[in-house]
């Protein structure tokens, strides 16, 4: 897509936002980055994050989160060690934002089935691009009769891809976690080991698909 | 309407008619189901109900024989099925210009028939022909040496009204006359004995003499000689026929394996028409030596222009009594049939051949039990290839330590080499074991050879320079029999795809590592050679076949990786040059272009076709 | 006479010539994974999951008679473990196994063996295949996406009264695709539906008449693992 130029154009990520305690900064600055991400997904994996629960004070001692839903950061401020992607790649935006995580993390983690193997939305797989959105936008049930069916496409828009492709057929992943959404132990258990330097390795008993 | 109930009870009784030739024996399914395609050209879905009420088998268990073999259709497939062979020689020798007139001539697309139901054009791999490619079938007649000019000739006539044997062949030719068939296609040979081809044996005095001895004596003989089968496993011939011997069961069974299916070899044809009795008396020893009284020539469907020769031969045979009833007035009889095969490379395996011949699907068996003790309809069969009976003629006739002083310590005696490719005189070469390539590319006048393949895809690729002085042996360089050369034009990878969707398109699938994985060696060729290949691709390739070659089946799965790893061992430059160096983070493999094109056209035809509908 | 001894991952075994080899690792508490394979029924060697090391070289175990002296590898070869899970991760990309809205979840036997030789991602391309559905048959909901050709259906599962095939492989290769005899379908009693659907070692046969009837935490592999459950019915069946 072509970078827009215009100056009337303002990103999220570059708006005014308050600066933090400076302290608190130099505290954050010590700790281990954690970037995240939710690519085309349903946000479970992030909620399953959460179901750490308590735990995650003792690993905020370690890691400190910086782009994330959680911290509506939306760029990745300074190089990161680990990134915690959830969501396959479905789109242009997709496919930007992952080479953006590759760039500036260290170590990536395809969290949960969707970005492990493309998950629920690559049921569309199936079926062309092109009868997906003809069934969206031309012969869908709330279509109005004799209305002018569209089909979006704007250069503001992110294009939609062929299929759903798995993160690591796009970009290097180093790790992965499946599940739909993995149990929160397992994310746990997966960042513990990493923010202290242990080999990962998710025990059998954590693993699921479903 | 009533037209139509009547085709479809003439239908029923044609069906009906040929059941009762095979005694509606289910195991003789594929003769069944050739001589329906015979008169229909395909399998009407009409004639399941028949088969299914007679041979008392569900109707998808007749489709699922029907679907395997590549030469059976379930539909319409044209009055005249033409079959180019796609081989890696055909492709070097004009394929492409044959392809592209044959689709013009007949106005039909590949794979599919023309619209006039004329005309089925279809790709099939090796017709044992790579001396003489391009090559193709129209039904059972062949035609060799094709140009486009040629191609044209032959359809102009088809549409005028004539056969395709009519065309081939002169009225004064009779099928059954060896001149048939070196009519249609050549038979060179350019180097020949002391085993093979030789023209003046007397059958009678040497079957008079075997029957004179006891079978062990025979089969001791054998052992004495050291003779491994020739298929490629490379089986002591002897033990195989002892351990056939000593085990339990009345009913023995011998068969040929004359389904010659790797890619490169035709030396069976060239036994098979130059010395078919060489390998009939062969099997008649066999039948004599382990207590069977039938034998069984599973002959590859691609060879139907040799069939009728062969009848005729066994039936001379049997006029001399060296065949049928009590043979030469002894108490042993022995009747030998041929069973057609229907188009499966896999059916080379021993125990995939006596599947087809049940009448089943070509899947090579769970091993143990073996052949010897469990083979055709579960009884003790031995099953050898086509070379190997007719040496096993000689052997009865000169002795097993005259052969056995020949060749090397564990290959002993001579084989057949099939040449083919870049060289000055393709043929046939009688070797003795023990030969270097190198003496053998300079015997064939190969001048700028780079590779060679031996034994096919399934053997090894080796380079012309590297392995020069490799001696041809079971310990050294095996050889099926198979030697394609390749000189310094050709692009090695290209054979080496050509190669993995050989496989691909010939695996049974009935295990995983073989069934799946050769399509993802396959894919990543296609990548390798598209430049979109990293050197971790590279390394994936080598971990992913290591893992095929060693939990697959059968002898198919666990040699079909070999094209890759063997020129990989001899020509790793020509991988190098390939592979690319990741430039930022996409992957190279990721092709985003491709991946967001769907997006663009959908856009712009269902835009199109909103705008037209206004 | 017939009682042998054999090593399995340096354990001394004792045994029973001509017994088959996966059952005597399973019955010895060492598990070796299994996709086709069903104790008592003849062997389909198939899915060539269970491969290890015999004596250097990589087999088949169920396909193997033990006999005296076999020096057998399972977990010590970690080149094997490797390769079995190799073998899992190819039907994962072959086919479209989506756990999360498959019917047979929990209750799969292919994603307990997953769980179990540690397949996190297939190694290989997903290739997302398009196949077509069969829901003709009254009782029984074909879906092509999952079959991995075990051919546990094809040899086990008969019409009651003729012995015909009610299942079959059509095609061959990379084309091969699970069929089922509409009219013999028809007539297979609901128990055998149930046997059918049971036996199918994913979540390809489904009875129509159940669907999602286990809650989750409560579905076979939930309960006990594919490793527990094949080790402890060999303990069984050694008692009885």
């Amino acid at each position: 897509m072509e970078k827009e130029t215009d100056k009337n154009t303002f990103y999220s990520h570059d708006l005014p936002s308050t600066k933090m305690d400076t302290k608190v900064m130099a505290k954050r600055d010590e700790k281990i980055q954690v970037a995240m991400i939710g690519l085309c997904g349903c946000w479970g994996c992030t909620l399953s994050f959460l179901d750490i629960d308590e735990r995650i004070i003792g690993l905020l001692e370690k890691v400190a989160i910086t782009r994330s839903s959680l911290t509506d950061i939306k760029r990745i401020p300074k190089r990161c060690k680990i990134a915690f992607v959830e969501g396959g790649v479905a789109n242009e935006e997709n496919i930007e934002t992952l080479e953006h995580f590759r760039e500036n993390c260290d170590i990536m983690i395809s969290v949960g089935a969707c970005a492990v193997w493309g998950g629920v939305p690559a049921m569309r797989n199936d079926v062309s691009l092109k009868d997906c959105l003809t069934e969206a936008y031309v012969c869908n049930v709330g279509a109005v009769t004799g209305d002018k069916p569209v089909i979006p496409y704007h250069k503001d828009l992110p294009r939609i891809t062929n299929k759903v492709y798995p993160c690591h057929e796009v970009v290097k992943m180093d790790y992965f976690i499946p599940g739909c959404p993995p149990d929160g132990d397992a994310i746990f258990k997966v960042l513990d080991d990493l923010a202290n330097g242990r080999e990962v390795n998710l025990p059998t008993s954590l693993t699921r698909y479903d | 309407m009533s037209k139509k109930i009547n085709l479809v009870f003439k239908m029923k009784q044609e069906i009906l008619d040929i059941l009762k030739r095979y005694n509606s024996n289910r195991a003789r399914l594929l003769d069944i189901l050739w001589d329906i395609h015979n008169i229909y050209g395909y399998i009407p879905d009409e004639a399941l109900p028949t088969l299914s009420e007679a041979l008392n088998m569900s109707k998808i268990d007749i489709s699922e024989t029907v679907s395997f073999y590549h030469f059976f259709h379930d539909k319409p497939s044209g009055k005249y099925r033409i079959y180019l062979a796609d081989t890696v020689i055909a492709k070097m020798s004009g394929f492409q210009e044959v392809l592209e007139t044959l689709e013009q001539e007949t106005k039909c697309p590949f794979g599919d028939t023309d619209v006039s139901g004329t005309f089925g054009l279809y790709e099939t791999s090796c017709i044992g022909l790579s001396d003489q490619e391009p090559a193709m079938l129209i039904d059972k007649v062949v035609f060799n040496n094709l140009t486009p000019k040629k191609v044209t000739n032959i359809i102009t006539q088809i549409k005028a009204g004539k056969t395709p044997l009519e065309i081939s062949t002169p009225k004064a030719i009779k099928t059954k006359d060896v001149a048939y068939i070196d009519n249609l296609v050549q038979t060179t040979i350019y180097k020949s004995g002391p085993v093979f081809f030789k023209s003046n044996t007397n059958y009678k005095s040497l079957l008079s003499k075997c029957l004179d001895f006891h079978p062990l004596e025979i089969i001791d003989n054998i052992s004495e000689s050291n003779i491994k089968g020739r298929g490629g496993a490379g089986f002591p011939t002897g033990l195989k026929w002892q351990l056939c011997r000593e085990a339990d069961g009345e009913q023995k069974y011998v068969i040929c394996n004359a389904d010659e299916g790797e890619p490169g070899t035709f030396k069976d044809r060239i036994l098979l028409t130059r010395s078919p009795k060489d390998v009939l008396v062969g099997m008649i020893i066999g039948g004599y030596s382990i207590g069977s009284d039938t034998g069984i020539i599973y002959l590859r469907s691609e060879y139907w222009y040799i069939k009728e020769y062969l009848e005729n031969q066994i039936q001379e045979l049997k006029n001399e009594s060296l065949l049928g009833e009590n043979i030469l007035g002894s108490s042993f009889s022995f009747n030998i049939r041929i069973q057609m095969g229907a188009g499966s490379y896999v059916c080379g395996d021993e125990t995939a051949l006596l599947e087809s011949c049940e009448g089943k699907r070509g899947t090579p068996r769970v091993k143990p039990p073996y052949p010897i003790q469990n083979g055709y309809l579960g009884k003790p069969t031995i099953i050898n290839n086509v070379e190997t009976f007719a040496a096993i003629t000689r052997i009865s006739e000169k002795g097993g330590k005259w052969y056995g002083a020949m060749g090397t310590k564990d290959s002993t005696g001579t084989r057949l080499l099939s040449v083919s490719g870049d060289c000055e005189r393709p043929g046939i070469y009688e070797i003795e074991w023990g030969i270097t390539l190198g003496e053998v590319l300079k015997m064939v006048g190969a001048k700028n050879a780079k590779a060679v393949q031996v034994s096919g895809p399934s053997g090894e690729c080796v380079s012309a320079k590297l392995a020069e002085n490799r001696i041809i042996c079971y310990s050294d360089l095996s050889c099926n029999g198979s030697f394609m050369i390749f000189d310094e034009t050709r692009d090695i990878l290209d054979i080496v795809e050509s190669f993995m969707h050989f496989f691909v398109e010939e695996s049974c699938g009935i295990c995983i590592p073989c069934r799946v994985g050769n399509v993802d060696l396959h894919n990543m060729m296609k990548r390798i050679r598209a430049r979109k290949a990293t050197q971790k691709d590279l390394d994936d390739i080598v971990s992913w076949s290591k893992i095929i070659k060693s939990t697959s089946r059968c002898g198919l799965g666990t040699t079909s990786p070999k094209p890759i790893l063997t020129t990989l061992d001899q020509f790793p430059e020509i991988y190098k040059e390939k592979i690319v160096v990741q430039k930022g983070s996409l992957l190279p493999s990721f092709d985003m272009d491709k991946a967001l094109l769907d997006h663009d056209n959908a856009h712009k035809e269902l835009s199109n076709k909103n705008a037209t509908n206004e | 006479m017939n009682s042998v001894i054999i090593t399995i991952d340096g354990k001394k075994i004792k045994t029973t010539k001509g017994e088959t080899l996966v059952d005597v690792a399973n019955k010895n508490g060492i598990y070796i994974p299994t996709l086709c394979y069903m104790k008592d029924k003849p062997c389909l060697g198939t899915c060539r999951v269970c491969s290890v090391k015999v004596n250097d070289y990589l087999i088949s175990s169920c396909t193997v008679p033990v006999a005296d002296g076999m020096v057998v590898e399972v977990e010590n070869d970690k080149e094997g473990a490797d390769m079995r899970k190799a073998l899992i991760e190819l039907l994962f990309v072959e086919g479209n196994h989506n756990c999360p809205s498959c019917e047979k979840s929990g209750r799969c036997e292919l994603q307990a063996v997953g769980y179990e030789t540690n397949m996190m991602v297939s190694r290989f391309p997903y290739r997302f295949p398009v196949n077509e559905r069969d829901y003709a048959s009254d009782n029984i909901w074909l879906e092509r996406d999952r079959c991995i050709f075990c051919q546990r259906c094809v040899e086990f599962i008969k019409d009651k009264e003729t012995n015909q095939k009610i299942f079959s492989i059509s095609n061959r290769g990379s084309k091969s695709r699970i069929e089922i005899d509409i009219d013999l379908a028809d007539k297979m009693s609901l128990e055998q539906v149930a046997e059918a659907a049971d036996m199918c070692p994913v979540g390809c046969i489904i009875n129509k008449n159940q669907g999602f009837n286990k809650a989750i935490g409560k579905r076979k592999f939930e309960i006990e693992t594919v490793r527990e459950r094949a080790l402890n019915t060999q303990k069984n069946s050694k008692t009885t």
